[in-house]
């Protein structure tokens, strides 16, 4: 029993993990047809954000974490977004290719400013037990972000004015400006949205995973899956494939080891896009959120 | 493509290749012209397929340990040579099958050959125990695969290919590739192939199987790329997962976007000029890229080169210089009704361009 519940928690951790990393990857995907592959230094640049504001800047763990992380990004994303990707939108193949030039030139950039030590923040939570299995607490709070980033994107889309302009834009850009709406800043604070939570993740799991330069492969090659995976609709496809992929994950990984569980992970989705190509949201929940 | 051009090419490649020792050390030579057949491998996939694969990486890697595995078991290279180019092949053909049967594209053909090398570079990782042994072969997991007999003089185990005559034998192999690959483009097949990367409707609507194309293209691809590995274990040798890491993975497709996709000879220019840049910048070794302690501004100036390159020159370097010359006065064709982008589009369909 107690180990039902470990297992149970693990997988809600990873599924937690994965839609933290995937969100703001989404964001710009669903919405803006744009795949950022710099996706994973932008989660660490979050991360190194937190790192620095806390330990250097000595500013409290949780407004670092959940306000200047995704606030540093937010601002690198806009500045990205100005002097490159905004001239390649509708370019799909050519987005990725800038991008990931700009995810190995921030790699280089990290590596210069920061040094190739991987460095971390302190858990603000310690661990608790059920029966004879230790537990991290701090998991709780990540599972409790990734709740909070989901309700947070389903809300601004569905409920704001904000939220409704951006859809527009996104599903027709010529009606949008024809109404008065200035499409290439909706584009721009699209964009930056998806950056800041990206950043919140980088924040959130700072303490969790070592923050290096190279790290950031880590999480383009989960996140970018999660996100084709699911699909064209944020929400749903977010929520829907990260729960797959989490569980797939995380139990191959009980049943042999983590590598495996990895490799799983990525088989599990060569199968999916081979059966779902145009991810789990482009056949189950077309056309909504 | 006329024999007086195949004659022009051997002559030019043959200056070429004598001249270069004269100027830079042949074991990076001998890399580079493997770097050119991986260059070449994508640039034919790419440019002339439309097939967008982020993971040539694991073809090439493939070649490489099982040249390195194959070497070691049976003792001599050429059984080695012979498996490195027919299982990356057969395993690009099952992959290949696999996505274009499943209709699969852009984006998420992407993705899927990105994690199938990912894939390979976390298992690869992982074989460092006792029970990842291939009959003599340890796979050695992160420190990879060393000292393994390279190529020698067929019939001869013990008359090892190796510095300058290495270095000849991989530029000769290069050649070859690229008169084969030209050739190839030549054929129906290439002309369809060309065919189906402008209009996929279009050809299907014509009556021919694109999806069977596709595979054999892509196979194609896998076979070169293959070989590429092959050609490089025995300049490096040792193989380490690296071959199949997203480092090298995204140094390909900058070689090929700078050398310019729709050509053959601006990749395989781009992987050597690129390849020697690194150099230059003090990453001699793949791996290095990501190692631990370099100061790592290869990978700032090759992403900033990759930026610059999608925004100002997304065709690359050959195919703009090839539209300088077709306009030209005496370049064929003559002026075309749809101004200069227009021209260089066909220029581009035309293999022997």
């Amino acid at each position: 029993m107690d180990l039902a519940a470990v297992v149970v928690y693990e997988i809600l951790y990873t599924v937690a993990f994965l839609t933290l990393i995937s969100a703001g990857l989404a964001i710009v995907f669903g919405m803006m047809r744009v795949i950022n592959l710099a996706h994973g230094e932008f989660v660490l640049l979050g991360g190194y954000a937190a790192i620095v504001s806390h330990n250097t800047l000595g500013i409290d763990i949780f407004v670092s974490m959940l306000i200047v992380s995704p606030l540093v990004v937010a601002a690198f994303g806009v500045i990205a977004e100005r002097l490159i990707i905004r001239f390649l939108y509708g370019r799909l193949i050519n987005t990725m290719l800038a991008t990931w030039g700009l995810s190995l030139a921030m790699i280089g950039g990290f590596t210069l400013i920061f040094g190739t030590t991987t460095t971390s923040i302190k858990a603000p939570f310690g661990g608790f037990e059920v029966g004879e299995f230790s537990l991290s607490g701090y998991n709780i709070f990540i599972i409790a972000s990734a709740v909070g980033v989901i309700l947070l994107i389903f809300g601004v889309l569905k409920f704001t004015r904000a939220g409704l302009i951006a859809r527009g834009a996104m599903q027709d850009a010529g009606v949008a400006s024809s109404f008065g709406y200035d499409t290439s800043k909706v584009y721009m604070v699209t964009f930056a949205a998806g950056s800041a939570l990206t950043g919140l993740a980088g924040g959130v799991l700072a303490p969790l995973v070592g923050i290096g330069p190279t790290a950031g492969s880590l999480y383009i090659a989960k996140a970018f899956i999660t996100v084709i995976s699911g699909g064209a609709s944020v929400v749903s496809g977010l929520i829907a494939s990260s729960g797959f992929f989490g569980f797939v994950s995380q139990f191959v990984t009980f049943v042999t080891n983590s590598v495996v569980g990895e490799i799983g992970l990525l088989v599990a989705a060569v199968i999916l896009l081979r059966l779902l190509p145009t991810g789990i949201s482009g056949r189950f929940f077309r056309n909504r959120l | 493509m006329t024999a007086r051009q195949t004659l022009t090419a051997v002559i030019v490649a043959a200056i070429v290749m004598f001249v270069l020792p004269v100027f830079f050390d042949v074991l990076n030579l001998t890399t580079f012209a493997a770097y050119a057949l991986l260059a070449l491998s994508l640039g034919f996939v790419w440019g002339y397929g439309g097939i967008l694969c982020f993971g040539q990486t694991a073809f090439y890697g493939l070649g490489a340990y099982v040249y390195a595995m194959t070497a070691i078991n049976t003792g001599e290279a050429w059984s080695g040579v012979f498996l490195a180019i027919v299982i990356p092949a057969a395993f690009a053909a099952v992959l290949g099958a696999m996505m274009f049967y499943g209709r699969l594209s852009d984006v998420y053909l992407a993705v899927v050959t990105l994690v199938v090398s990912l894939i390979l570079f976390r298992f690869m990782n992982t074989t460092a125990g006792e029970q990842y042994i291939i009959g003599k072969a340890r796979m050695g997991g992160y420190n990879g695969i060393p000292g393994y007999p390279t190529l020698h003089i067929p019939g001869d185990p013990e008359a090892y290919i190796y510095d300058e005559n290495l270095y000849y034998f991989t530029f000769i192999v290069l050649v070859l590739c690229y008169l084969l690959t030209r050739w190839l483009l030549g054929s129906p097949f290439g002309r369809i192939l060309v065919g189906l990367r402008e209009n996929e409707q279009r050809i299907e609507l014509l009556g021919y199987d694109v999806r069977a194309r596709k595979t054999a293209a892509f196979a194609f691809g896998g076979a070169l790329a293959g070989l590429a590995g092959c050609l490089y274990a025995n300049a490096a040798e040792i193989v380490t997962p690296e071959l199949f890491g997203l480092g090298l993975a995204a140094e390909i497709i900058i070689w090929v976007i700078v050398g310019g996709a729709g050509t053959l000879i601006g990749p395989m220019i781009g992987a050597a000029v690129l390849g020697y840049l690194k150099f230059v910048l003090g990453l001699r070794a793949i791996k290095e890229i990501f190692g631990k302690d370099n100061p790592l501004e290869a990978p700032l100036v090759f992403g900033t080169i990759l930026i610059l390159f999608i925004l100002f020159l997304p065709r690359g370097v050959a195919p703009t210089v090839q539209g300088w010359l077709s306009r030209a006065p005496l370049g064929r064709g003559g002026p075309a009704r749809g101004g200069q982008r227009r021209r260089t589009r066909t220029e581009r369909a035309r293999p022997n361009a």
